[in-house]
This record gives C-alpha cells, structure tokens and sequence, in this order.
C-alpha cells in the first residue's frame, strides 16, 4: 500500500539512490553516446540487470506474477532515475506499456509466462497499439482464427523486441495479442528518430500467430489501462530529464563567466532559471498525483493523467529548449549533451498525447461541464 | 498518546466547550489559545504544545471542521507574521504572553511597518529613524502600504539606528503601540478607489527598549522571519481542486455561452491548468515539508498565485468585452470593509495588479528562487559596503 499522496517511504530514497547507481555506471554520457548509435541501441547484457539484479523493471507487479509487489509510486520512483540519465533500453515499449497491460489483464498462459520475462529482463517488448492523444486510436489489424493481418505504424521499441503486444479487430470488437516478432508473417521496419535513445519500427502483420492475452471483453479496459500508467510514467520520465537539465543549467550559470561575472547573476538568465524551477516543481506535483491517482483511486486518472501529461510535456520542453539557451554556443554542438535531452523532450511531448492534446481533455472533462451557479458578480454600471 | 492523538483530543474538547457556532469569536479562539491549539509547535503556555508543525493540520481540520474561523483571515498580519517573529525574538515570556493571547484572540489586530515611499523592494534603505532615550527609542520617519493600521493595536516595526554602517547592519526591529502619542495614520486612496492601506507618520513616537526585537542592528534578519512567513500565508492555496480564483472564471465562462470562443476557452484551460499545477505543488510541499518552518519553496506559491490572479481576472475582463469596462462607481476613498472583498469582477481586476508587487515584488520573488533555491549568484550591487547615509536616494 502506498503511503499518503507525495509522502515517499525510506525504502524508496534508498531505490533511488541504487538506480541512480546503477545509472551513473551504466549509463553515464558517453555510454549513452555508445549504446544509441549500436544496434539494438542498448545492451542487452545491461537491460538483464536492471530487471533480474536491481529488480526496477515490475515494481508493481504482484507477487504472484514474479513481481515484487510493490506500487506504481516505486515503479515511478525508478523511472525518474533513468529518464534522468536517459537510460538506454525499451523502458517506453516495456515497463510504461506492456507490463501495466498484462498486470490489468487476466492471468492465462500466455500472459504469464509473458510477463515474468519481462520483468526479469531476459525478454523485451513493445506495444503496438495505435493511440490518440493517450487513448486507443483506430485499430488497423485484423484477426481471423489466431491469424493477425495489418500494419501498426511508428511502434516505440519494437525493432529489437522479442513479444510484440497488438491490438487487433475481430468478431467481437478489439482484442490484445502478444505475437512473437520472429514469427512468419512478422516484417518490422526500424525508422531513423529524431531521438536515437528512443528507436521505432513499423510493424506489418501478415497472418502472423498471436496468442490472446486479452479477450474483446476485456481488451478496451486493459489498453486504457496501460495507456494511462505508461502517461503517468512518461510524465515521471519528463521529471527526471527536466531535474538533470535543470541542475546542469544552474551548474553553468554559476562557473560560466562574461563581462567579469557569472551569467547566473544576470536577472536575465536568474529569472528564466527560476521559471524553470516552478515549471518543473509543476511538473513533478502532477506527474505524481497522476502516480497515486493511478495507485490509489483518490481521483478520476483520465483527467489526472492528462493534467500531469499537459503540465509534464510543456514543462520538459521548455526546460530543454532553454537549457541550449542558456549554454549558448557549446550548447547547440553534438559535442554537448543538451541535444540528447532536446530530442528527448520534442520526441516525449509527442508519445501519448501532446500538451494540447492532453489540454483539450482537460478542457472537455472540466470546463465543458462547469456550471454557472454562484458566479462572481458584475459591475453593470449601476453605481452601488 | 501519539501527538495527533492527544491534539485531536485538545480539540474535541475546545469545540465541545466551546461551540464555535454559539460563542462570541474571541472566546473560542481563546480557549484555543489556551489549550495551546493556536501554533502548536510553540512552547506550552503561549498558545502552542511544543510539537511538530505539520500538525497543526489535525487541530485546524477539527477546530475549522466544527465551524471555528480561520484566525488568519481575522488577524492576518497578526497570525501570520507578528506571532512567529515574537516567539523567536521577543524579550522575555511575560512580553511573548502579554502579546500572544490577544493577538490569537483577535481583540489585538497587528500591521506591518516596513515600507517607505523611498524604500520598497530595497527595503534595507529605509529611513524611519529611531533614536535612544534612556530605556526608550524616540521613533521619527513615514511607513507606507500598511494594511489595517486605523484598526490596529500593535505594529512591527523596522527602523534605522545606525546610518553610519551598510544599510542591512543599521536596522533594529520594534513592536510599536499604534495607539501611542506621536503615531498619526491616514488612508491611502488606492486604484480601485478604495482605501484598503494606510499611510503611517510618526512624530517623536516613543517605544520601550522591552519592546525591541532581537539585538540593536539586528533588525534585517528578524525582518527575514517575518517575510518568510508572509510569503508563505501569501502563498497559500486552496486545497479543492478548483476552488479559488480560477472558480471564479469558470462560473463566469459558463454563465455566458453567446460569448465563449475556442481561443478563450483554451486560454481559460491553460489557467485552470496551472492553478492546478500550483494546487498541487502546494499539497506536495505541505506533504513533505510539515515539520520545517517557512522556507524559499513559499515564494513559488506567492509568485506563481499572483500572476495567476493577474491572468486570471485579465482573461475574465477579455471573456466580458464591452460588459466589463462598466464598474460599480468610485467611491470617495472610503476604508475597504469586509464586503468590498466580495466586490464585482472588474474591482478585481484592478486589485490583481497590486499582487504581482505587495509582499515581495515578482522580480524579487524571482530573485530569491535563483539565489536561495537555486544557489545563483547575487547580482552586483553598487551601494555594496557603503554607509547607508552615504547611498543615494532618489
């Protein structure tokens, strides 16, 4: 059970502190550098770690499911720490999307086994599920029999994944398989991104075999589900990146000297520093009631979701694009990590929902419902 | 008994004694005071039980619950800024008991004596000067933008007295009796055409030395204890999803569908958004930080709530078009009572413009979330070291 909302246990500051460990380790700069221009763009040997040896890849998945049976606030705790670091590896494809499917879905064979693997690290996968704005989108696959046909564009992580999870249609409305990507009938296509740490692959099913995982029942429950735990994730992911960027900035605009002074003591630089600070405290506050509305159910998770996703995004984007601001010249050469976060802010802000997708939800959820009892008054001209 | 327990218990009591719904306001604000549920990390006998201060959130919930006032709203400057400062720097229990009782009950209303008309964000330059004069100070100068002076007992007061060192090293800190010979206040006509603060002269005043706070020239950094904690009451949001300024624009947004466009409705979003955001920042800060005082993280709830005032009451003005130029009419500069809060739209429009430069100006407050959050260096300063009589003013 999750403590009170915002309130972190002591066992979560010490998962902190060994991924973030485990990050300055493994996924230090220049790693990072190395592991997103190799193919698959992370090492495998290392991905086995963090699930098999620190145990970070299933946080929430129970006991009974090979998990450790903890919450998604620890699962987040994690994630922060490695989208600090941008940590190499199919974080998004796996632990936001795949694993919060199979945990909402029922148990079977295939999902269990599945999902131990996962969790363990000696498997990986990606979700090929098409969504609008974090919810699910037009499905284009079919299913006759167990026979899958049809093309999922642009999947996250699916080129070097072993399970692709798919939703496809069939007789009775959208279903969830998990299809094995070295099957016949599977052809993926690696795409170059904007972001090398964060590679995709369109996927093109021709009657290839795949195994339910959740039936037409229950499949719109599970995707909704997992689309809003990868949401809340990404935007503890955003956290992190914005934390990194921030502390790197700051650190710049103390030791970066012009005109005799450090710029950090020009209000100029001062003051658009500290904008940065409130955006990403902002960003933290409903990255993680998102976090505990999803582990609690103390709120309507569409809308926290898209609150944090809304706040997250815009927040992250802004902090990276000053942070090549703020470093000027260096900070707008390969040479400098800022570009590494750069794209990874543009290529975030996109995945499950733009700020202004996310911002129209909350649009249609809060103000296309208000009403106009107890309304301020309005000075008519009549003098009181 | 756990703290929170034996808190609740205290509580129960007061509110089963004392039914706030039936006794007159100070009684049972007393009888809080008195069951040391008014601060509760303050030591037993002055209104607390020396406990942690993230619980004060337990006496409040059953005190408030049960239909108690919000004490801060009736003595704001007095549970907001002169307690904390006089239970660290006061001389003496008998003086911190001789205050603390009725400014807790609210029979003793306190005002801030800090800005001049020469100095507002510099506030280390200002010029009130108060002399020695056997065991009194002999207080000479003009304090401005003071909130409740006409209604007040006693006011915090921060004066020079010494001009011949740096400006921060020259102040000393005074509780000053606002009903005292030689203290005259005047109404200050602000834009809304209200007189909501005072201008505050004195003239030859007189303060007992007991009445000083902290050391002679001292003065700067007990004024630090006070800010800190004004920004925080400044700071503080609501706690429902919603409520506030922004319930505001969104009553009004829905009772006028002829005039709602998608660019507004957007903008409106935006707000709602951020108000949020901050709601919860809030939340999270209260969650985490229970036990500490005051620190900088307030002044993002102030920085971040006044220009949310301004954009808000901003866009509400746009949503009106035509309809919100009309106003209630200019009165003569009458004193803002309690009902002028529940003014119309357009009178708080113009009120929002003072929140971006009272209790700390936005580019102060920017400023202290670089340096002391952020650990940035200060900017240069050119009356660095310098004698304060010898800065220029202007």
């Amino acid at each position: 059970m999750a403590e009170a909302e915002f309130v972190f246990t002591e066992e979560q500051g010490q998962l902190r502190a060994a991924v973030r460990k485990f990050c300055a380790e493994n996924f230090d700069e220049q790693s990072v550098r190395t592991l997103m221009e190799s193919e698959p763009p992370f090492d495998p040997k290392v991905w086995a770690r963090l699930g098999a040896e620190l145990g970070v890849l299933g946080l929430s998945v129970p006991e009974a499911d090979g998990g450790v049976g903890g919450t998604l606030v620890d699962q987040a705790v994690a994630v922060e720490e490695l989208g600090a670091s941008l940590a190499c590896g199919p974080l998004f494809g796996t632990v936001y999307l795949t694993i919060p499917a199979l945990v909402a879905a029922s148990a079977s064979e295939a999902r269990d086994g599945l999902l131990a693997d996962l969790v363990e690290g000696s498997r990986t996968a990606a979700f090929a599920v098409p969504d609008r704005a974090g919810s699910l989108g037009e499905v284009a696959v079919t299913v006759e029999g167990d026979a899958l046909t049809g093309t999922v564009e642009r999947v996250v992580d699916a080129g070097a994944a072993d399970v692709l999870l798919v939703a496809a249609n069939g007789a009775d409305g959208v279903a969830l398989y998990a299809v094995d990507a070295s099957a016949s009938g599977v052809a993926r296509s690696p795409l170059a991104t904007l972001d090398l740490t964060r590679p995709q692959a369109t996927v093109e099913l021709s009657a290839a075999q795949g195994l339910l995982v959740a039936g037409a029942g229950e499949a719109d429950r599970v995707i909704e589900h997992a689309l809003q735990v990868g949401s809340a994730l990404l935007a503890v992911e955003q956290v992190g990146a914005g934390q990194h960027l921030l502390d790197l900035t700051v650190e710049y605009a103390k030791t970066r000297l012009q005109f005799g002074r450090p710029i950090g003591s020009f209000q100029a630089i001062k003051h658009k520093l500290a904008d940065l600070l409130v955006d990403l405290e902002h960003a933290r506050s409903t990255a993680y009631h998102a976090v505990w509305a999803l582990t609690d159910g103390s709120d309507d998770p569409a809308l926290a979701v898209s609150i944090a996703q809304a706040t997250a995004s815009a927040a992250l984007a802004r902090i990276a694009a000053d942070t090549v601001q703020v470093h000027g010249g260096i900070g707008f050469t390969w040479e400098h990590q800022a570009h590494l976060y750069f794209k990874r802010a543009t290529t975030d802000a996109a995945l499950l929902g733009s700020a202004e997708e996310h911002r129209s939800r909350v649009a249609e959820l809060v103000l296309d419902t208000a009403e106009s009892d107890r309304g301020p008054r309005v000075a008519d001209g009549t003098v009181a | 008994m756990s703290d929170s327990e034996r808190i609740a218990d205290l509580a129960n009591t007061v509110v089963a004694d004392h039914d706030p719904k039936s006794v007159p306001i100070p009684e049972f604000l007393g009888a809080c005071y008195d069951a040391g549920l008014s601060w509760v990390h303050f030591p037993e006998g002055q209104g607390g039980l020396g406990v942690s201060r993230g619980l004060q959130a337990v006496a409040d919930n059953i005190l408030q619950g049960a239909g108690g006032p919000v004490p801060l709203g009736l003595n704001p400057m007095g549970y907001g800024m002169a307690a904390p400062t006089i239970r660290e720097h006061a001389q003496g229990d008998d003086v911190k008991k001789q205050w603390l009782r009725p400014l807790a009950t609210t029979e003793d209303l306190w005002c801030q004596l800090f800005s001049e008309p020469g100095a507002g964000s510099d506030l280390a330059g200002l010029a009130t000067t108060a002399v020695p004069d056997g065991d009194e100070w002999v207080v000479n100068g003009q304090k401005v933008w003071t909130s409740l002076a006409h209604r007040a007992r006693w006011g915090l007061l921060l004066a020079r007295t010494n001009p011949d060192v740096p400006k921060h090293k020259g102040l000393t800190y005074f509780v000053i009796d606002m009903h005292g010979a030689g203290v005259e206040t005047r109404p200050l006509r602000q834009m809304t055409g209200q007189a909501e603060f005072n201008e505050v002269y004195f003239t030859d005043a007189r303060i007992p030395d007991k009445h000083r706070l902290g050391d002679i020239g001292n003065g700067w950094n007990v004024a630090m204890t006070t800010l800190m904690n004004e920004r925080t009451a400044l700071g503080g949001s609501a706690s429902r999803r919603g409520a506030g300024t922004i319930s505001e624009a969104v009553t009004l947004w829905a009772s006028r569908p002829a005039r709602q466009t998608p660019v507004l409705r957007d903008r409106l979003t935006q707000l709602w958004l951020r108000s949020e955001a901050q709601r919860l920042t809030s939340e999270r800060s209260r969650a985490s930080a229970g036990i500490g005082g005051p620190g900088p993280e307030g002044s993002i709830g102030k920085l971040v709530g006044a220009e949310l005032n301004q954009h808000i009451y901003q866009f509400c003005m746009d949503f009106l078009g035509p309809e919100g130029i009309l106003y209630h009419g200019y009165d003569s500069g009458g004193r803002i009572g309690e009902r002028d809060w529940q003014g119309p739209i357009q009178q708080r429009f113009l009120r929002s413009r003072a929140n971006t430069i009272e209790g700390g100006t936005s580019e102060v407050m920017r400023n202290i979330l670089g340096e002391r959050i952020l650990g940035l260096p200060g900017d240069l300063r050119a009356d660095s070291g310098m004698p304060w009589k010898e800065i220029p003013r202007g």
